[in-house]
């Protein structure tokens, strides 16, 4: 295979993208719903090229990489970009703005941005992949520039985002200066020497780590989150609460389990820091919201926290990051961005009267008005809260059994509390749907055929999960194994 | 995959598939027709842009949906007849597909598997067959109900859930299937769920069941505790290698294995209705018809006997519970049919006797005999089959009426169901000429008996006695009931009698296969399944350990059970048709007795004031005191207000400025540099 071939599904994307802006700027308006269309089937079909690609090796001047891991995390993050693609029609149809072509095409570009991020091998390649997802992503926070708080949230993820990809940079020209060279090949083999470890690298691997867990909202970086996911608009915060963790966390897997492996010793504690963090403030901070996105902001921090202990797991006996943990992570990943898609997808399409359905209260009495939509719903929420035999609880039982075989059983404890506690917000919205008298107000839900099958396939990932879990946990054990695994 | 795979898999999944799609036709509204609520389910699904589902009316759809699942079962039934002749006497013999991995978690892995033997082959057969006749009875009997397509949806399931149970290749599976079968069961026999009648029924069933379900899963967690595997090849291989184990209870120690065959054989109990466990069943009559015929011959019932007979490896090297097994087999062969006597609801008196009648398949089981007691289950799924749908045929005719003493003087009337139901009851009593011919009951029922005198044990005998006894009452109920219904006055009022008729084609057609079995499967077969377990029929699927072909059984205990059925159907003819005042006045005399068995030996009141009353108020107990007054206190309630107060902490931090939050971010990152320093330094 000829080196520019590895990166044909990022290729498709590039140009699919392309494209469809120019049908955008001929058509006008008018053909958001058709380019909308169009953004799902590129992306579903560039899943479909990722997946059935076998080789792996390093392409484009060693920027570039394709592994069994790269391509399980990139089939996630296609569908995850997709799936929130499907919620977009509904919700803009609504809207006075009505849904744009350019808005199909700033996802797709923010996606291209993380799939090259999730397969950079290099830290200019790393650095270049994020700001091009961060210019997606800046663009559509404030997508209804009209609106106040879209506006306002766009430029408050702007300026921090801003913020820490200065520090990011700052680090990587530390870790640049240490190893010599950009490559990660490079760092790897320079750690490995064996020497004392200078305080330039310390300080500038924490930078990075810093940067990176922004992106992935861990405490204390994550405060941009609440603001940011409730400004945006719907179908952009369901983007946002799934596929950038998806590459941000299987990106900091890469590079804190590849070329700086031999630096576990400083960022091992580290990340358990964030994790505690993240694990505490996400469910505790999360009981009292009434806004369902600032309460989905919340869980995405306590759920990030969770991962995080997946990825301080060491490997005992090797030394290496844990292949089990490691596992977990993409297991949890898979199960928690289907759900978290689910409940916006529900929300996505409910109106009370002409208005917008945010607060959780409004959902008093949707099991009588939808009583199929608040099963799907229901379903998402003791998902997320990871109620065996939903598709969950499979997702926390691997991270935290990886983390107890590492070691880490206080870190596995605090994660089974908080989510104790974060179950506590879950099923309030479940109580709250089926048992709370509606305000006698109706909820409609205009859905395309598309949303509704939807959230038939999430429903039925989410319940029928444990009948044939080995596609996911197979898939996700060979993958990490091939990454990990010399 | 090979074709073999692809069959295989086809008879277990087309039944699946026919529930899904009737189930996805229940979802959707038809025009003109009942809200999504009354049609029992929750929501609505609007098909109608299928060109094929626009305008369709519910009687059309009913039928669009009966005929297809029918179609689907009876695609299935022939391919198992198919599968059967190539594992019992083709080059295929016994095979395994792996369809998928299930999961693996610690040291249990499961598969998705299929299992087809010999043992199971017959199960798959018989199962989808009965399935089938009840499935097309269904179309017609149903018709008009409001759900129909539901019911035609659950049917489909529960015969789907019984071929997993009967094709596992592991214990996982098999729980799985029989989970399932519980499941439908409770969906089915609460099907009318507006009756508080069936909707309790259902319920009864449903946890009379989890209690024979906690004994299998015990079984179940022993088996893996002392064989370290689930699945069945590992078990049997290992089975010998058990046997001196035990299980120590502070100075006590039983034998590992005969506790772990107990456990399972509780679970046998639940599902096959054994006394104890069986208040369930008589209950269960308040389903559909159709239903009781699917329970009582082909799915659920029989999944016990079929269980004990699969496991047979395991219980061989358990005698002592096999012993338990023949005496509590017989024990609810005799008490079942005694009740049988005494009842007058036309389908109570059938559903005793398949008490009665999986009695008999247990002690065979017990006394090694599992062949005969396969073989019986086969027989018996004909004709029970063939005696609950020609009583559904009587109860249509009746309009819904299913008392017999307000029945009688019907065999002018519906010469064709009288009829079936004489093959019925000659089958089941097993009326029949030695080497010449008999009717289905006769060659099964002879053989356990007879393998239960040849056993020698003392239990065998004695399980020989109660069988004889209990084919006297069988022969004696079953004739009752004819005459009861068919012969004598017409006890029935005006009204009704407008109505009496034989009941259509429609009806009456999926009956004449089955009475073809009730005539002929003992004939067919008696000869296959009596053979030695690891012979050219069975090849293995079975296992016993001590044959029986060296015992004699003098020929007056072979002619026992004929003459005592032949006794048995000519007293209650003579009893009931020239001299009803006699059983009137014997009710009488023999009072606290004949009250005794009436009232089903007061099983349900004796478990009502033992378990159903008490239980309510220790956990009223545990609720008030325990849960409110100290776990709550205390728990939940300090807790989440503890949980609330840190929330509005954090909340505070919040503020919305975006320097704020830059701050934080600034001071954190010092912190981690330091943090990281400290505990690298």
């Amino acid at each position: 295979m000829t080196s520019i071939l590895f990166a044909l599904p990022e290729i498709t994307v590039a140009l699919a993208a392309m494209a469809l802006l120019l049908i955008g700027a001929f058509r006008g308006d008018k053909a958001g719903g058709l380019v909308t269309s169009a953004a799902v089937v590129s992306l579903l079909a560039a899943a479909a090229l990722v997946a059935l690609g076998r080789e792996s090796g390093v392409a484009l001047y060693g920027m570039f990489a394709v592994d069994d891991y790269r391509r399980f995390v990139k089939v996630m993050l296609l569908i995850a970009a997709a799936g929130s693609l499907v919620l977009a029609p509904v919700f803009f149809g609504g809207q006075k703005s009505g849904l744009k072509p350019e808005y199909p095409v700033l996802v797709m570009l923010a996606t291209l941005g993380m799939m090259l991020m999730i397969s950079a091998h290099d830290w200019i390649a790393l650095y270049v992949a994020l700001e091009l997802q961060n210019l997606g992503l800046y663009v559509l926070t404030a997508f209804q520039r009209e609106e106040k708080r879209s506006s306002e949230a766009g430029l408050k993820y702007f300026m921090l985002s801003a913020f820490s990809s200065a520090i990011m940079l700052f680090g990587l020209s530390l870790l640049y200066g240490f190893a010599g060279g950009t490559g990660f090949d490079v760092m790897a083999h320079t750690l490995a020497q064996g020497q004392a470890m200078p305080i330039g690298l310390v300080v500038g691997l924490v930078f990075v780590m810093a940067g990176f867990a922004l992106k992935v909202s861990a405490a204390p970086f994550h405060m941009w989150t609440p603001d940011v996911y409730e400004g945006a608009p719907l179908p952009v915060t369901a983007f946002l609460a799934a596929a950038p963790k998806i590459a941000a966390l299987a990106l900091l897997a890469v590079v804190l389990g590849v070329p700086l492996i031999a630096a576990a010793s400083v960022w091992q504690p580290v990340l358990m820091a964030l994790a505690v963090a993240s694990m505490a403030l996400g469910s505790f901070a999360g009981l009292l919201q009434k806004n369902i996105k600032r309460l989905m902001a919340y869980s995405a921090i306590a759920n990030v926290g969770t991962m995080l202990v997946g990825l301080a797991a060491l490997d005992p006996v090797a030394g290496g990051m844990s292949v089990e943990g490691l596992q977990g992570v993409l297991i949890y990943l898979a199960v928690y961005f289907v759900a978290t898609l689910g409940v916006f997808g529900v929300v996505a399409g409910l109106r009370q009267g002409e208005a917008l359905v945010e607060s959780v209260d409004d959902l008093a009495g949707l099991s009588q008005a939808h009583p199929w939509l608040s099963l799907v719903l229901a379903a998402m929420l003791f998902s997320l809260a990871g109620v065996p035999p939903l598709a969950g609880f499979f997702g926390k039982y691997f991270v935290l059994l990886a983390a107890v075989k590492a070691g880490l059983w206080p870190l596995a404890l605090i994660g089974v509390l908080a989510s104790v506690v974060a179950a506590g917000y879950y099923l309030r919205i479940v109580k709250i749907m089926y048992f709370d008298k509606g305000s006698g107000s109706v909820l409609t839900s205009p859905r395309s055929y598309a949303h509704n099958c939807g959230l038939a396939l999430a429903t039925l990932f989410v319940v029928l999960f444990v009948l044939w879990p080995s596609p996911v946990i197979e898939g996700a054990h060979q993958a990490v194994e091939r990454l990990l695994v010399p | 995959m090979s074709m073999t795979t692809i069959i295989d898999s086809a008879v277990v999944f087309l039944p699946l598939l026919g529930a899904a799609l009737a189930g996805g036709v229940a979802l959707c509204n038809p025009q003109n027709t009942v809200t999504p609520a009354q049609a029992g389910v929750p929501f609505s699904f609007k098909l109608n842009w299928i060109p094929a589902f626009a305008g369709m009316t519910k009687e059309k759809r009913d039928v669009f949906a009966g005929l297809l699942t029918s179609l689907l079962m009876l695609i299935a039934a022939a391919l198992a007849v198919f599968i059967f002749v190539d594992v019992a006497f083709g080059e295929g013999g016994a095979r395994t597909h792996v369809l998928a991995p299930w999961f693996a978690m610690g040291g249990v892995k499961a598969n998705w598997a299929l299992r087809f033997d010999t043992l199971t082959a017959i199960m798959v057969m018989v199962v989808t067959g009965i399935s089938a006749m009840v499935h097309l009875y269904a179309v017609t009997y149903m018709k008009g109900d409001k759900g129909v397509v539901r019911f035609m949806a659950y049917l489909s399931l529960f015969t789907f859930f019984m071929l997993m149970l009967v094709s596992a290749d592991n214990l996982l599976q098999m729980f799985f299937g029989w989970e399932g079968v519980g499941l439908c069961s409770y969906l089915l026999i609460g099907y009318w769920y507006e009756k508080p009648a069936a909707s309790c029924a259902g319920m009864k069933a449903f946890w009379v069941n989890r209690i024979g379900d906690f004994g299998f899963l015990l079984g179940i967690f022993g088996c893996y505790q002392l064989f370290g595997s689930l699945d069945f090849d590992v078990i049997f291989k290992n089975a010998p290698q058990v046997v001196g184990q035990t299980y120590v209870m502070g100075d006590r120690s039983c034998c590992a294995l005969t506790a772990v065959c107990l456990l399972l054989f509780v679970g046998a109990m639940g599902k096959s209705a054994q006394l104890g466990l069986h208040v369930w069943l008589p209950d269960a009559m308040e389903g559909p018809t159709p239903v009781s015929a699917l329970i009582h011959a082909a799915t659920m019932v029989t999944a016990g006997v079929f269980m004990v007979a699969r496991l047979s490896p395991l219980f061989e090297y358990a005698p002592a519970a096999l012993a338990v097994i023949a005496i509590v087999g017989a024990v609810t062969a005799v008490v079942a049919a005694s009740i049988g006597l005494t009842q007058f609801d036309i389908k109570r008196v059938i559903a005793y006797s398949t008490m009665s009648q999986l009695g008999t398949m247990f002690f065979a089981a017990g006394v090694s005999a599992y062949g005969a007691s396969i073989f019986h289950l086969a027989t018996h799924a004909f004709f029970k089959a063939l005696l609950f749908l020609a009583a559904g045929s009587v109860i249509h005719a009746m309009s819904g009426e299913q008392d017999m003493r307000k029945m009688g003087g019907l065999w002018r009337k519906m010469p064709v169901t009288y009829a079936l139901m004489w093959i019925g009851s000659l089958a089941l009593a097993g009326i029949g000429i030695e080497g010449v011919f008999g009717f289905a009951g006769f060659y099964s029922k002879d053989m356990i008996l007879e393998a239960a005198y040849a056993h020698g044990s003392w239990y065998g005998r004695v399980a020989y006695g109660l069988g004889l006894m209990a084919a006297f009452m069988t022969a004696f109920y079953s004739w009752r009931l004819i005459v009861l219904t068919f012969h004598g006055a017409a006890r029935y009022d005006k009204h009704t009698a407008a109505h009496v008729h034989e009941s259509s084609w429609w009806l009456l057609g999926p009956l004449v296969p089955l009475a073809l079995g009730a005539v002929f499967a003992g004939f067919v077969g008696h000869d296959w399944f009596a053979s030695a377990p690891d012979g050219a029929f069975w090849r293995g699927a079975l296992v016993a350990l001590h044959g029986h072909e060296g015992a004699v059984v003098p020929e007056v205990a072979k002619l026992a059970p004929l003459a005592l059925a032949l006794l048995g159907m000519g007293l209650s003819g003579w009893l009931y048709a020239r001299r009803p005042d006699i059983p009137a006045v014997m009710a009488v005399r023999l009072g606290a007795l004949y009250r005794l068995v009436f009232n089903k030996y007061y099983f349900d009141e004796v478990y009502e004031r033992l378990f159903v009353r008490p239980l309510p108020k220790l956990g009223a107990f545990f609720w008030h005191k325990g849960d409110e007054a100290v776990i709550d206190r205390f728990g939940p309630d300090g807790v989440s207000a503890v949980a609330q107060g840190l929330g509005a902490r954090a909340r505070c931090w919040q503020t919305g400025y975006a320097f704020h939050y830059a701050f934080v971010m600034a001071l954190a990152l010092a912190a981690m540099v330091a943090w990281a320093m400290v505990r690298v330094w």
